[in-house]
């Protein structure tokens, strides 16, 4: 029993609601959002430290024991994304504070924010499949209020679309969950893991876990991302920061934790699959992010290349694969956020997100632009930014499993991530500077500490990858080991 | 507009309306052991207070109950998670309950259990929520 696992949900729930009640009060909403924010990192920290020297926590959930109750299970995986979360959320804040507006700010912004967060962990910590749809529904409902707060007609076009789709991948989500419930008769997932693995994968569960597949995949953006473009660039840049950063992931969570835990027997089918899915989605995102001349396309087609590339790394499913994934789940939450930051800037200064009608901002705006090019190297994976070593894993995962095409696409894409990212950097930042600083239409006063903050961190994952790599090596091992969790769920 | 007569639905819910808030708090007691509890009693209340909307209008019913429905849902699940929350207290898992029983002077032999605290949160969020949404909807017209 460790309580220290539900903190990451209860802190932003509960400060969340005590903000509702001080409505009109905003600096108090901000203070204590952030405060709130970095309190469930340090959390997430220890809870680091706690599974580095003593493996995995657990906490039954009323003391109601595994398989009956509802379970929360952090290992490694899980501490790491928490940790990675909390960075990138605060950023956002951070973000948000200068540039939400006062409108958005009292409708609720900052409690919905929080609310936002707690789906995110505890979809991260839960070890219980129906729980897991919970924190997802607490995660969307969010997500709608934030993509259609302030209600423009761009905003309210792209929330129908999105809740749309969500409703209809949480409906088949549900019918998973009940058709697993049916065969099984359990949904704690070690419990799963232990029950499918006496009574072997046959077709049925097969069957099943490709229903699970396609409700991840749509919530992933993996092959089933003609969702993604549209409702990731209407909603304000902070917003869509902490959407790009933050939601796909849970989604590339969810496949992780069903597809090592659950349904790993059959990997010739499911795992395939997978890489096959991963594959189209990197070439699809890639010709995407090539064809378009315009920032907010030419980003979230990058976040769909990365969701593909993730997912090459589980459909090794080798120790090499796996710790690449991690290293890259990590890599890629900080840097989309990033990126997607530093390009909101880039149109609030210029006023447009058509790369023909901005350029030369490198002489009024020289960090951001340095920082933009620090961003893009990374996001490529160019050594020794925090790219590099999740894709050279990767590689080498494909590469063990014999998977030549699917390490192949995955390095010919980075290179056509590269040339579209620094199409961006070409057109905004090099050539004649027609914008002097007072016709600019907006300004980057007060929203570069978070930029700072994030180019930092990409910088020093990648050199400082040392430091975190034994973190990183134990999740792998946790994620390729199953026994090791079901273990600390029964154990106590 | 023409006043619409409807002096039998008004007569009506005066008694009806004080029935279903009995029922409802009885159906929120015997939750513990019995089919009931916070949900379903804070649904039968929140059903009353529709009727009351229904029949009266919504201006007549926050004179007499000026409550804002929002704050309510928020104070009944910051109850909920803050029972969940005494259990950091007692060093025992996140949610956990217990039950005593006591010699009350009216009651006698009484069970008092923990779990209704967590279940009035549950109730006051329900009663809440669902006020709010028929509000939000008759704001609409």
């Amino acid at each position: 029993m460790n309580n220290l696992l539900i903190l990451p949900v209860v802190i932003p729930l509960v400060m969340g609601l005590l903000m509702v009640l001080f409505r009109k009060n905003i600096t108090l909403q901000k203070i204590v959002s952030a405060a709130s924010i970095t309190a469930t990192g340090a959390v997430a920290v220890l809870l680091m430290i706690q599974n580095d020297q003593d493996g995995i926590q657990t906490l039954q959930i009323g003391g109601w024991q595994a398989p009956f109750g509802i379970t929360y299970a952090a290992d490694m995986f899980s501490s790491l994304l928490l940790t990675t979360t909390s960075i990138v959320a605060l950023s956002c804040l951070l973000f948000a504070f200068k540039t939400i507006g006062e409108e958005r700010e009292s409708y609720y912004f900052y409690p919905v924010f929080l609310f936002l967060i707690t789906g995110v962990n505890g979809s991260f910590l839960t070890g219980d499949l129906f729980h897991l749809f919970v924190c997802f529904e607490v995660m969307l409902i969010s997500s709608y209020v934030l993509l259609s707060l302030g209600g423009t007609r761009k905003q309210l076009r792209e929330s129908v679309k999105y809740v749309l789709i969500n409703l209809i991948s949480s409906f088949l989500f549900l019918v998973g969950v009940a058709y697993i419930y049916a065969v099984v008769g359990t949904l704690n997932l070690a419990d799963l893991s232990v029950k499918v693995a006496e009574a072997g994968q046959g077709g049925m569960l097969t069957a099943i876990s490709l229903v699970f597949l396609i409700v991840f995949s749509l919530k992933a953006g993996l092959l089933l991302f003609f969702w993604l473009p549209g409702s990731y660039s209407a909603p304000p840049t902070a917003i869509a920061a902490v959407f790009a950063g933050l939601l796909t992931k849970v989604g590339m969570y969810a496949i992780f934790r069903l597809f090592t835990l659950v349904f790993y027997h059959e990997p010739q089918i499911t795992h395939l699959l997978i890489g096959v899915l991963g594959a189209v989605t990197m070439v699809l995102g890639a010709i995407g992010a090539v064809a378009y001349g315009d920032i907010k396309k030419i980003l979230t087609y990058n976040v769909i290349i990365g969701v593909g590339f993730i997912m090459a790394g589980l459909a090794s499913m080798s120790i090499a694969g796996m710790t690449g994934s991690v290293f890259y789940l990590i890599h890629d939450m900080i840097i989309k956020a990033l990126i997607f930051l530093i390009g909101g800037t880039i149109i609030s200064l210029t006023g447009t997100s058509k790369l023909e009608d901005m350029s030369g901002l490198i002489r009024t705006h020289p960090y951001l632009g340095w920082m933009f090019f620090t961003a893009a190297l990374a996001l490529a994976g160019i050594p020794p930014l925090s790219g590099f070593l999740g894709k050279v894993f990767i590689t080498q995962g494909t590469f063990e499993a014999e998977y030549y095409w699917l390490g192949g696409i995955g390095l010919l894409t980075s290179l056509l991530v590269l040339y579209s990212i620094m199409k961006i950097f070409m057109n905004a930042f090099w050539g004649e500077t027609y914008l002097s600083e007072e016709m600019e239409k907006g300004s980057t006063k007060g929203i570069m500490v978070p930029i700072a903050l994030l180019t930092g961190l990409a910088v020093l994952l990648g050199v400082g990858a040392e430091g975190i790599s034994s973190y990183v090596n134990l999740a792998a091992e946790g994620l390729m080991n199953p026994e090791l969790y079901i273990k600390a769920v029964f154990g106590e | 507009m023409k006043e619409p007569n409807d002096v039998i639905l008004r007569s009506v819910t005066k008694v009806a309306v004080v029935i279903i808030f009995t029922f409802s708090i009885n159906l929120f007691f015997s939750g513990h052991h019995l089919p009931g509890g916070g949900f379903i009693g804070g649904l039968g209340f929140a059903a009353a207070l529709t009727l009351l909307f229904l029949s009266y209008d919504i201006e007549t019913v926050r004179e007499n109950i000026s409550l804002d429905f929002k704050k309510v849902a928020v104070v009944g699940v910051l109850i909920a998670v803050g029972t969940g929350l005494g259990s950091f207290l007692f060093d025992a898992p996140f949610l956990s309950h217990t039950f005593d029983y006591f010699d009350l002077p009216i009651f006698g032999k009484t069970e008092l259990a923990t779990a209704v605290l967590f279940d009035v949160g549950v109730a006051m969020a329900v009663i809440g929520t669902a006020v709010t949404v028929i509000m939000t909807i008759s704001e609409d017209r």
